[in-house]
């Protein structure tokens, strides 16, 4: 799991610095901007499929640790 | 699908499909949020505050990808992420309003208090945020399409190839959202069991 968030990290900071790199003071048709911004609607659902990938993740940690507390209901360790 | 040819927007006004519905999904939830809220009150239960509060949560999570995309959007449209619009600001300020109602949340202990009073900010919440982001933005100039007139029906926004593929998303992202919302109950509701359950052990 932390291996696999580690390297969910590393590929959002490696695409972040790209499109930092893409950015330049003149807007010229380079990076987000080539082949009429169509990279930019790219980009944007990719935020969305993101921001859903990460709720699902939140929401996979809520579920287990509902499924600890049973698992500890029904074999009490203590 | 053919889109209108317009200037500086080109091919980026296809993120239309994606910004637009998450404001109508968080709009739609933070409604169905408020309604439970108003029930609540009305006549308190555990059901209707697990309802109230996973609605809210979920429209949070929309408020912020649209707040994202329109990020992006603007960078490339206006110049840069962030302009300090009226929209954009007025969007800011209620998410940061609902975002404080998980903090009321989270700093009162007992469970039909917490209830209680967060419905009641719920409230507060839910009409701070519609003038917030519907008519302050529309009162004065902004950047964002709708400042002066109704951008729903506006012919120059919006025309019928587009709308074609908009109201579908639309209708589908707020599905998804109820769908999250109820899954989220679900779950809140079986913790509140696991718990209630711990009580009766200890006493």
């Amino acid at each position: 799991m932390k291996k696999l968030i580690s390297s969910l990290l590393g590929l959002v900071l490696m695409a972040l610095s790209l499109s930092a790199n893409a950015q330049s003071d003149v807007p010229m048709a380079d990076g987000l901007r080539s082949e009429g911004k169509i990279y930019v609607v790219v980009a944007i659902i990719l935020i969305v499929l993101a921001g859903l990938i990460v709720y699902l993740f939140l929401m996979d940690r809520k579920v287990k640790k509902l499924e600890d507390l049973l698992a500890e209901k029904n074999h009490p360790t203590k | 699908m053919d889109v209108p040819r317009l200037n500086i927007l080109n091919e980026t006004i296809r993120a239309l499909y994606f910004h637009v519905p998450m404001w109508f999904g968080m709009v739609t939830l933070f409604s169905i949020s408020v309604y439970y809220s108003i029930l609540y009150l009305r006549k308190p239960s555990p059901e209707l505050d697990r309802k109230a509060v996973e609605s809210a949560n979920v429209g949070l999570v929309f408020g912020i990808l649209g707040m994202l995309t329109g990020m992006l959007w603007a960078n490339y449209a206006w110049g840069s992420f962030w302009h300090g619009d009226p929209k954009q600001n007025g969007a800011a300020i209620a998410l940061l309003v609902y975002l404080a109602y998980f903090i009321l949340r989270g700093s009162v202990e007992n469970d039909e208090q917490k209830a209680r009073l967060s419905a009641v900010y719920n409230i507060f919440a839910f009409a701070a945020m519609i003038p917030l982001i519907f008519i302050i933005p529309r009162l004065t100039s902004s950047l964002h399409p709708g400042s002066g007139g109704n951008p729903g029906f506006n012919m120059y926004d919006l025309d019928n190839r587009m709308r074609m593929v908009f109201y579908p998303a639309v209708i589908g992202w707020i599905l998804v959202g109820i769908w999250v919302t109820t899954l989220r109950v679900r779950m809140r509701a079986i913790e509140d069991k696991i718990h209630d359950l711990e009580d009766e052990k200890t006493h």
